[in-house]
């Protein structure tokens, strides 16, 4: 195991160093200590790797992650995994506003509670959330699936295209053009599937979905009171 | 307007309620909704045809004309990227989106830009390879939407744009209509067929300048620091913005006044929002002059475009270089009249074709429709785009040495005059033939 300690190394470093990983993996695991809140840490990473990120991170951490596996130890900062293409990002505390924000691949697990607008514009990344998801969470979610284990605040789902929500919890409000729906066998096995894959344990009968009316899918006269 | 030989003598026509402000009345009754069109804006703006270019006699000494040299190449992004973007020509093709326009023009756009040695633009969808393949130099636009965005593509670009607006719709997002969204669109977009798809007018994870400063590091730790980042504003308070743009970490500086093309945006957005071009160029310089980052920080400026002259009078007012997008699209062919009997059957004219939106242009530019894609000849449509790159450069250089000047960023605002005082305050040039400039004495 590779450990960096970023007291006495620089975030451009780190982030060289694991982007270097992508032309010749000479090491698969990494570990680095005191990131102390730190933005862009373990930004860009394209290779099958594992991080482990003993501290709490700031901005963006595990942006655009490709293939690479990364555990943050601690709370994340605004936008964590952000536009993910594949690999997965386990937060162990809470993650701030954004996250998964438009991620297009990969699994992003957060074990405590995310902030507003947690996976907005998501386009295929699979978040499952151990905790409660702040206001707006899933606006204009394109692809993939959202998993609250706890509650989810205002405006769930609003504008949202074909993202599949699951929420145990209360939530706050439904935003425009998101219903609930049945949950129907497929569904159930999606569910699993994906609490699974989190490694969370939970009775997947005691969640409820929700999903697009597609009433909003084309310009009408008719729904502009919807806006 | 009365004068029109159809019109009885002694009708006089509103100035204010006149015949296009009546149809418009007419159409919102008929149908209740706004009207979306492309283009940009349509009412007559200052603009740089009110200034003129003071060419030396006796005070001053010229260049001659079709001997001395007047360089015309530019750097962008000398500020962090370890490499910065050379155009051979200080103007660039600037972004438009594969889906608005059809997978032919964006590599004819390509093509073009490439013969003369400058760069062109991704736009929202994402970068396809058509375009990456007949493009040496290309700038990926980073955009609210981020459809399409993916680490391996931004690491294939020249260059980075981060779109905060642009001047047909500043504060506004875009819309791509349903008829325009085929399977591969869709799929490049990850949403379903034939809905309409909506570029929000935020970026979803992060706000302001301070959250902008940290998301640009993001982006340069991604690519290594080894490409310049842009930040493009729509014009109006320019000033500000570009003082915020420089303080978040741009290499380089894109303003777009608002006579600048959208391919769907509501009519009122397009003529009420922004300001002219002409009155954004001085408000972007005097900020960086302040800030000691005039040239260091590089100024691309865009909307309005035609001409040689717009891009000497661009660059004389500090501008390092110009972006095109309608002017170059109606070099590719867009508006042509030899499709007239085309248009008049869709209720347009050649000259006044807007409905980008709609998908049926005749030209094959603005569409997804297979059969009218077929229209343009990538490759012809792109000698046709360099032979007017080049013309834009060649009478940017004869005004340029008639000025004195061997290098197109040697012009200055010296070299200008105003016609009418509007210009004369918002370019900070004399009114013709006075030392005036509004708002600073004589």
């Amino acid at each position: 195991m590779k450990t960096i300690n970023l007291a006495e190394s620089t975030v451009r470093d780190l982030n060289q160093a694991l982007h270097d990983q992508a032309i010749e993996c000479t090491e698969r695991e990494w570990e680095v200590l005191e990131p102390k809140g730190q933005h862009n840490i373990a930004c860009g990473l394209d290779q099958n790797i594992s991080v482990d990120i003993k501290g709490p991170t700031g901005y963006f951490c595990a942006g655009m992650n490709k293939k690479a596996h990364i555990t943050i130890h601690g709370n994340a900062g605004q936008g964590v995994a952000e536009n993910m293409m594949s690999g997965s990002v386990r937060v162990k505390g809470n993650a701030s506003q954004a996250a998964g924000a438009t991620a297009h691949g990969g699994l992003l697990v957060i074990e405590g509670d995310a902030g507003a607008r947690c996976g907005i514009s998501m386009k295929g990344v699979d978040i499952v959330v151990k905790g409660s998801v702040g206001h707006m969470s899933c606006f204009m979610g394109q692809a993939g699936s959202l998993v609250v284990c706890g509650d989810a605040g205002d405006a769930l789902g609003d504008s949202l295209y074909e993202t599949h929500i699951y929420v145990k919890g209360e939530v706050k409000s439904l935003g425009a053009d998101c219903i609930a729906k049945e949950m129907r066998d497929e569904h159930i096995e999606e569910l699993s599937e994906l609490l699974n894959r989190a490694g969370v344990d939970e009775d997947v009968t005691a969640f409820k979905r929700y999903g697009t009316a597609r009433q909003l899918y084309n310009f009408k006269v008719d729904n502009t009171a919807a806006y | 307007m009365s004068d029109d030989i159809n019109v009885k003598p002694g009708l006089r026509e509103s100035a204010t309620f006149d015949r296009n402000t009546m149809t418009e009345i007419r159409r919102a009754a008929e149908t209740g909704i706004y009207d979306i069109r492309g283009f940009g804006a349509k009412r007559k703006l200052p603009h740089f045809d009110d200034l003129l270019f003071l060419g030396a006699s006796m005070s001053r000494y010229p260049l001659e004309g079709y001997r001395e040299k007047c360089n015309t190449s530019v750097t962008l992004g000398t500020r962090y990227a370890k490499k910065p973007i050379v155009l051979d020509i200080p103007v660039t093709i600037a972004g438009m989106s594969f889906g608005a326009l059809s997978a032919n023009a964006k590599e004819a756009l390509g093509r073009g830009a490439s013969l003369m040695g400058t760069s062109t633009t991704t736009g929202d969808g994402g970068m396809t390879p058509e375009e990456r393949g007949q493009s040496t130099k290309l700038v990926y636009q980073y955009l609210p939407s981020r459809y399409g965005m993916n680490p391996d593509d931004l690491r294939k670009a020249d260059a980075i744009e981060v779109v905060l607006g642009q001047g047909a719709k500043p504060g506004g997002g875009g819309m791509l209509l349903g008829q325009k969204i085929t399977d591969r669109v869709a799929k490049m977009r990850t949403l379903p067929m034939g809905v309409d798809q909506r570029s929000a007018c935020r970026h979803p994870d992060w706000t302001g300048p301070d959250d902008l400063a940290i998301k640009i590091q993001e982006l340069r730790e991604i690519t290594d620091w080894q490409v310049p980042i842009y930040i493009k504003v729509g014009a109006t308070r320019t000033y500000y913005d570009v003082k915020l743009a420089v303080k978040a970490g741009a290499d380089v500086i894109v303003v777009d006044g608002m006579q600048g093309g959208t391919a769907a945006t509501q009519e009122v957005f397009i003529e009420h929002v922004g300001i002219p071009t002409l009155a954004a160029i001085p408000q972007a310089v005097r900020a960086l002059q302040e800030m000691g980052m005039h040239r260091k920080v590089q100024l691309i400026v865009s909307g309005g475009i035609r001409n040689g002259a717009d891009v000497a009078k661009c660059m004389a007012l500090g501008a390092d270089a110009v972006a095109i997008g309608t002017a170059a699209l109606v070099a590719l062919g867009c508006n042509h009249p030899k499709y007239e009997e085309e248009f008049k059957k869709i209720g347009s004219a050649a000259g006044f074709y807007d409905d980008y939106h709609e998908g049926k242009d005749p030209a094959g530019i603005s569409t997804q429709d297979p059969e009218l894609m077929k229209r343009l000849d990538p490759v012809a449509a792109g000698r046709h785009l360099a032979n007017y790159l080049n013309v834009l450069t060649l009478e940017a250089q004869t005004l340029a040495r008639a000025c004195g000047k061997n290098d197109l960023r040697n012009l200055e605002p010296e070299d200008l005059v105003a016609l009418t005082v509007e210009s004369a305050a918002m370019a900070n040039v004399p009114l013709a033939g006075t030392s005036w400039i509004p708002g600073k004495g004589f």
